[in-house]
């Protein structure tokens, strides 16, 4: 099991280079470095001194790849690759373009309040829209059934933001019930996770429902479920420990490869409810074309990404025993 | 007599389609006694498991009983609630699957699925319950069952877990068994094992079996009374003994006829013409009459009712109405078909120059493991093969699924290479060749697979796909001169050129095995590799394709190499027999000494396994203990040892050598002289 | 010389006539070819499908007008004899909406509304000021007492509109139960029968009541519009309807030209990692596996800053507002494109893996068929149902993602109409008093029945198209067991 885990995390070290060199690429390539100091400072009026300046005071000022100036080792450690790129390994994420502060830092405060909104989201969410599928299927072909799936495809129509809007306008708003945004460090936090955890499920719950019930459906039609009704078990039976057992396999394993990514919280949610979140903090940064921590977030979330695959990986040899026995 | 345990009237079961209801099941009655075997006998798509399913209330959603009663010992099936219904699945009638592999629940232990029968229906738990399933494990013969208890059905065989699926049928001692194609998916050795249980527990319980089956063999073996299924009627009803008999309906008759095997050797097949009638329509007169020699006038206007026979027998058919007494007598429409000039052993003398021929020829799949992929281990699949196929010969390949003999016939065409040994055609070496010789040299020898319907691409017109080849290859001429030529191929396998247009979904299995047959001819071959090319087909179906490609070897002169695992098929149209066992040929000969004076313990055993139709060949079925090892990790010494009968110390040493029996017949035994 | 104009594609222009080309000769092959056109025919017969695509098809109409793109002459001037245009990009859609791109108020007004949602300091004829709402410029210019006369004159229009909408369905229908009675080789009036009573296989009916159910509302918005802003007017005045119609083309190019982009890529690399494996299958599973590693929304909004900043530094490139925007809205639909098609990719690389086993395959191995010729001939005709699958199931997810992304700033620009945009402008004004929630709605509205109108054809596309799917959604025609249960409970 252990050279299982140590042979998949050797599996991700080609990928996580791939998506360092990628961002690598974007970030420094397609634009110099001069674009974005350019940028920074206002297309208009910029002197060369400045840009040499703004290159100087973040480093980007050394040769991207190869240092063929410096000797030895240097010749590679010496420059915008290794020091903005390679480092990222390290989880040094340098500072902050826009206001200079640490972002390792930001992001291990940020982490919170994300996982905050995005844990019970997912948690309250997995089991509802499980509950909601296994419903459909048990009414399979009958009305229930066909009401349920138009209910969601109507649901899955709706874009996000305006259950967003919705919400706020409602709850907040109109019925006073809860503030509309912000946050709270301490216990007094529930006031402000309820409407956008609310605002969540609601958001996720068509799309889920309807592909659990498929995954129900088709596993319901396999000819295990026959026998398990030949041996006279009472179909609730049948449902929960025959169909879902199987249906788990797929939906779990599916579910994990978020787990890891839900502490990047949600960009829209985060921003709308006003959450000091990494998804709010990434939306600052695009709003302010913070490429540092933009680039920091990419290789992170691809990071967390693969994480979760791992644990995928790890959690199918778990609920799968064809997979556990191999 | 005692009232019957099952009885069925008058059953009509539907099948909702997307464009009309299917009506699978019509007018189904049947009784089944205390203690019997009633085997119900029909072709793929006769009713026969939906008729199962009925009497089960375990169709699919789409499926419905319409009308008809299925009575249990008194107690009517199909007015009982659904909860009620559950006490009787499982308890008083259990059920077995073709599928032993999906029909058990993946990620529980086998322990756990048969301990739920016992919870659910007599409400044993605990230690009760696993003493229980012991004894029920230890009653079906699984071998070391504690130890299986606890393991899941993917780390079992094929056979176990059919084991462990009678296992849980049994476990409330039902009254009524109905096994839905029991050994259709296990191969002969194993099925030999099943059906011996199934008879062993029948006699030990007394309890009834429903048996569906689509086998003749199986039936002769197991069945007390036979019912024959055809369109959604039951055509004929018999006792065992008058059935093989004396078979009454002509379809039957027909069914007899169409088995191939030694008698019919030297003739062609009997074929039932056209297909099985869409069950989506009315019928108005008999349901066989369009496919019937026997039919006349009265045939296809009215439908006959069942007609019962003296000694019991019943059968729906106009034949036996008293008042058609004289059209019995009457010679059938279509006369038998004429016997070909035999081309049995001796006609041809085998030629010092085979077409083809491969010398030790290994092909080995690497198993890879791990970061960079290493090989851990190796497939043996096909592991030292000789083979000589003469030039107008067939030589048959036999054995059980996965000993490696479709492997063969793929490195033979050059579909996958070979690790070791030499594949010759015509005196060449095929691994030698360049790319393009070999692409020159791929007309020479085609090959037939198995399912009609995995062998051809849907999107392609029959012109297309009997064109590919000789595009390909360059050869056939102008298109002009192709368009011709698939005509005359398309004519010479038995279909109408008006055909060429279509496309793979509206020909019947038969019908795509022909296109198929078509394809491999158009490039003009001098050899074909027939890769089961009837396994997937209806018996009367298999006929026409057998004749069909007898007659082509005799116009063409083509040789066949014929892998199959049925020993019928291989009596019918094999010259010579290689029968293999986990990657090697253990016996080789022609088909008289292999399948008449076996010399292998395996074949012995294969052979003595095969269900027979013919009465009175009370023969002796050798068991063979456990199943095929595992290819990747053969046993040391001879493959066969720890399963064979006669193993002696020395077949634990090594793999015995060739010993020669005749001057044809070859096998690799201790028990017979090595060289 | 007024009508003198000068067509002008722009880049997205082009890629929708090449997608309509390519689908009209899609269209053209399947006809021709009985086992392709079987499983549309499936999805022509589906109730929900054919709503779902009479509704998209009207989409799809204002998505086009919309593309044809133009550039009006400018008056002639005497000293050159050269013919010159307006800067100003227009597109047929513009012309038919002139009136409402034109009548622009200063501010907010709500739907119907004859005066300015807030109040104004106005200066009297007297010279005296006073603060009150003062009368909109357009919307119900003509009124002379809007309190008295508005409620009879909105449904004066009412009734103009249902009045043409119902002229114009009744020629609809006329036309189209004539074809379908053509078709059929039946009479005029059996067809007409057979048609409203559902007993034909295409569901005509539901169809024509959808129909008429768009045009009456359609009719009598654009005979309502022409006095009013129906659907009000938003900050700087615009009206919101015409916002709302200039947003469906936006929302269509992302949803299809997305596609198109990506299509290549992913049939080609899937294929080939499937039917070659070794090390090109290693190589194209690395290559996705890492772009899909790489969290969608930030793999977009990365390129999408890059590009931001290369189109900023070099502003000389594009020479009006409308090229630039619309060179933005492609290179999102390519970058849309380039993280979504790492799992078409991958569905057909597993397809094509099993093909690749199946006999037919190998039957043209033994002829020695050359491996781009079985991938073409064999394997590509047969995953050709997954990728449309795929590209109908997709459409409306892409559709729903540009309003996240113009919301996260990463989407289309800024000057362009989109409901991202419009979504992005109108939320905080719920924050009013009163409340401005027009500008919501309409684009909720508008946005629902496209997504959901193309979920619903998807689903459609699918059961026809899936072998899978089908097994599982076969149950439909039981007549037989209502029939058998009367007697019971009736359920």
């Amino acid at each position: 099991m252990l050279r299982y885990v140590i042979r998949r995390i050797l599996y991700a070290i080609p990928i996580l280079i791939g998506v360092n060199l990628l961002t690598f690429a974007l970030f420094f390539v397609v634009n110099t470095p001069e674009d974005m100091a350019r940028m920074q400072l206002g297309v208009k009026r910029v002197t060369p001194e400045a840009i040499e300046n703004w290159k100087r005071d973040r480093g980007y000022d050394k040769p991207l790849m190869l240092n063929s100036a410096a000797a030895g080792l240097a010749k590679v450690t010496d420059t915008v690759f290794w020091n903005h790129s390679a480092r990222l390994f390290l989880l040094d994420f340098g500072k902050a373009e826009s206001d200079g502060r640490d972002i390792r830092h930001q992001i291990a405060t940020r982490m919170g309040p994300s996982l905050a909104i995005a844990l019970p989201v997912f948690l309250v969410g997995m089991a509802t829209y499980i509950t909601f599928a296994l419903l459909m299927a048990l009414f399979r072909a009958t009305y229930l059934d066909l009401s349920g799936v138009v209910l969601c495809v109507a649901a899955m129509s709706i874009s996000g933001m305006f259950y967003i809007i919705g919400g706020q306008y409602l709850v907040s708003k109109l019925w006073n019930l809860v503030p509309i945004s912000g946050f709270a460090g301490d216990l007094s936090a529930w006031r402000f996770m309820v409407l956008p955890v609310a605002v969540g499920l609601i958001g996720g719950f068509g799309e889920s429902s309807r592909w659990y019930r498929t995954i129900f459906l088709e596993e319901i039609n396999r000819d295990y479920v026959r026998t398990a009704r030949a041996k006279g078990l009472p179909e609730g039976r049948v449902l929960f420990h025959h169909v879902l057992r199987n249906a788990l396999i797929p939906i779990l394993t599916g579910a994990v490869v978020a787990i890891p990514t839900l502490f990047l919280g949600s960009l829209v949610t985060e921003s709308f409810f006003g959450i000091p979140g990494l998804g709010s903090y990434t939306i600052d940064a695009i709003n302010s074309q913070d490429f540092t921590v933009v680039r920091s977030m990419v290789f992170l979330g691809s990071l967390l990404y693969i994480v979760g695959l791992i644990l995928t990986d790890i959690s199918y040899t778990i609920v799968d025993p064809r997979i556990r026995f191999e | 007599m005692n009232a019957p345990l099952l009885r069925v009237e008058d059953l009509r079961t539907w099948i909702a389609g997307n464009d009309c209801d299917v009506r699978a099941v019509d007018g189904v009655s049947l009784d089944i006694q205390r203690g019997e075997t009633f085997a119900l006998l029909g072709e793929s798509g006769s009713g026969k498991s939906i008729t199962a399913l009925s009497i089960m209330r375990l169709l699919p959603d789409a499926g419905a009983i319409v009308s008809g009663r299925v009575m249990l010992d008194g107690l009517e099936l199909t007015a009982l609630p659904e909860r009620q219904m559950r006490d009787v699945r499982g308890r008083r009638i259990a059920m077995i699957f073709q599928e032993p592999g999906a029909s058990l629940n993946p990620v529980m232990t086998v322990g756990d699925q048969v301990r739920e029968v016992l919870d659910r229906h007599l409400g044993v738990r605990g230690e009760a319950a696993d003493r229980r399933v012991l004894e029920l494990f230890e009653a079906v013969g699984i071998p070391d069952p504690s130890r299986r208890l606890g393991e899941f059905p993917f780390q079992l065989s094929g056979g176990l877990k059919q084991r462990v699926m009678i296992a849980c049928a049994l476990a409330c001692e039902p009254e009524l068994l109905v096994a839905d194609e029991p050994t259709t998916a296990l191969d002969v050795t194993i099925q030999a094992q099943v059906l011996e249980l199934l008879r062993e527990i029948q006699l030990r319980t007394g309890m009834s079996m429903l048996l569906i089956t689509h086998d003749l063999g199986v039936v002769s073996e197991t069945a007390h009374r036979v019912a024959v299924m055809y369109a959604g009627e039951i055509v004929e009803t018999a006792s065992r003994e008058a059935f093989f008999e004396r078979p009454a309906h002509p379809y039957t008759n027909k069914l007899f006829a169409s088995i191939p095997g030694s008698r019919s050797r030297a003739e062609r097949l009997a074929v039932i013409r056209g297909t099985v009638p869409p069950l989506t329509r009315d019928f108005v007169g008999c349901r066989f009459a369009d496919r019937c020699d026997h039919a006349w006038d009265r045939c296809r206007t009215t439908a006959p009712s069942m007609h019962r026979l003296p000694d019991g027998q019943t059968v729906r058919c106009h034949l036996y109405a008293p008042e058609c007494v004289e059209m019995r007598g009457r010679p059938a429409a279509v006369a038998q078909p004429e016997a070909v000039p035999a081309i049995g052993a001796g006609t041809l003398q085998p030629s010092n120059h085979p077409l083809l021929e491969t010398q030790n020829l290994k092909i080995h799949f690497p198993i890879r493991r791990g970061l960079f992929k290493r090989v851990v281990g190796q497939v043996k699949a096909v592991d030292g093969v000789s083979l000589a196929i003469p030039a107008g010969r067939t030589v048959a390949l036999v054995g059980e699924s996965g000993c490696g003999k479709t492997t063969v016939g793929k490195g033979i065409v050059q579909l996958l290479p070979a690790n070791d040994g030499v594949v010759r055609f015509d005196g060449v070496d095929l691994a030698n060749l360049d790319p393009a010789a070999l692409r020159q040299r791929r007309r020479d020898f085609q090959i037939i697979f198995q399912d009609p319907f995995a062998s051809l691409n849907p999107r392609m017109r029959v012109s297309e796909i009997v064109e590919e080849g000789m595009t390909a290859l360059g050869i056939g001429g102008s298109p002009v001169e192709r368009g011709a030529r698939i005509d005359e191929l398309l004519a010479q396998v038995g279909l109408s050129p008006d055909m060429r247009y279509r496309y793979p979904h509206e020909f019947s299995g038969g019908q795509r095995q022909r296109i198929a047959i078509a394809r491999a001819l158009a490039v003009d071959p001098r050899l074909i590799v027939c890769d089961e090319p009837t396994s997937a087909l209806d018996v009367s179906v298999q006929a026409q394709i057998l004749n069909l490609l007898k007659d082509l070897q005799e116009r063409l002169g083509l040789a066949y190499l014929f892998i199959t695992h049925n020993i019928s098929v291989v009596e019918y149209l094999a010259h010579e027999v290689a029968v293999m066992y986990l990657g090697r040929i253990v016996e080789y000969g022609t088909t008289a000494e292999v399948l008449r004076a076996p010399k292998h313990p395996y074949t012995q055993a294969l052979l003595s396994a095969v269900p027979s139709i013919e009465r009175g060949t009370q023969r002796e079925v050798i068991r063979l203990q456990g199943d095929l090892p595992s290819p990747a990790a053969p046993p040391p010494g001879c493959h066969f040892e720890p399963r064979c009968p006669r193993a002696m110390p020395e077949c634990k040493a090594a793999y015995p050598g060739e010993s020669v029996v005749s001057t044809t017949q070859r096998v690799r035994c201790f028990l017979y002289p090595q060289k | 010389m007024i009508f003198a104009f000068k067509p002008v594609v722009l880049w997205t222009d082009a890629l929708i006539f090449a997608l309509i080309a390519a689908i009209a000769l899609f269209v053209w092959y399947t006809i021709r070819h009985e086992h392709l056109r079987a499983p549309w025919r499936k999805v022509m017969r589906s109730t929900g499908g054919m709503m779902a695509a009479t509704v998209l098809s009207v989409y799809v109409l204002i998505g086009i007008l919309d593309t044809l793109h133009y550039q009006r002459a400018l008056p002639l001037e005497k000293q050159t004899a050269e013919m010159r245009f307006a800067p100003e990009v227009l597109s047929v859609l513009d012309a038919l909406t002139e009136p409402l791109r034109l009548k622009q108020e200063r501010t907010f007004s709500a739907p119907f509304a004859t005066h300015a949602h807030s109040k104004e300091t106005m200066q009297g004829a007297d010279g005296t000021t006073r603060r009150d709402y003062p009368r909109l410029k357009f919307g119900g210019a003509h009124l002379k007492n809007p309190q008295t006369e508005r409620a009879a004159d909105v449904a004066r229009g009412v009734l103009q509109g249902i009045a043409l909408g119902a002229l114009i369905w009744t020629l609809a229908s006329v036309i189209l139960t004539g074809i379908v009675a053509a078709h059929r080789k039946t009479s005029f009036a059996g067809t007409s029968g057979a048609l409203w009573r559902g007993e034909l296989d295409v569901p005509w009916r539901t169809v024509l009541v959808t129909l008429g159910g768009l045009l009456l509302v359609g009719c009598s918005l654009a005979v309502l519009s022409g006095r009013y802003h129906v659907f009000g007017t938003d900050k700087v005045g615009q009206d919101v309807l015409w916002l709302t119609l200039k947003s469906i083309r936006t929302g269509l190019v992302i949803g299809t030209v997305t596609t198109l982009v990506m299509l290549p890529f992913a049939l080609v690399l899937g294929i080939m990692a499937g039917y070659l494996k070794g090390w090109v299958d290693d190589v194209i599973q690395y290559v996705y596996t890492t772009l899909h590693s790489i969290p969608s929304v930030l793999l977009i909004a990365a390129a999408v800053l890059m590009m931001q900043v290369y189109m900023d530094t070099r502003p000389e490139i594009f020479d009006s507002v409308t090229r630039r925007a619309d060179f933005r809205l492609l290179f999102l639909c390519i970058i849309l494109g380039v993280t979504s098609w790492t799992s078409l990719c991958r569905l057909l690389r597993g397809e094509a893996l099993k093909l690749r086993e199946l006999e037919y395959v190998q039957a043209a191995q033994a002829f020695g068929v050359p491996r781009w010729k079985i991938m073409a001939r064999h394997i590509l005709p047969n995953v050709f149902h997954i990728v449309i699958i795929t590209t109908v199931l997709g459409f409306s997810g892409l559709v729903l993602a540009e309003a996240v992304l113009s919301y996260v700033g990463v989407g289309v620009d800024p000057a362009m109409n989109s409901f991202g945009t419009m979504i992005n402008a109108a939320r905080l004004e719920l924050a009013r008093e009163p409340v401005v929630w027009w500008p919501l709605a309409s684009a909720f509205v508008f946005m629902f029945l496209l997504v959901l109108s193309a979920n619903l054809f998807a689903d459609a596309v699918r059961d026809a198209l899936d072998p899978r799917a089908r097994a599982q959604v076969a149950r439909p025609s039981f007549h037989w067991r209502r029939a058998g249960r009367q007697a019971g409970s009736g359920a």
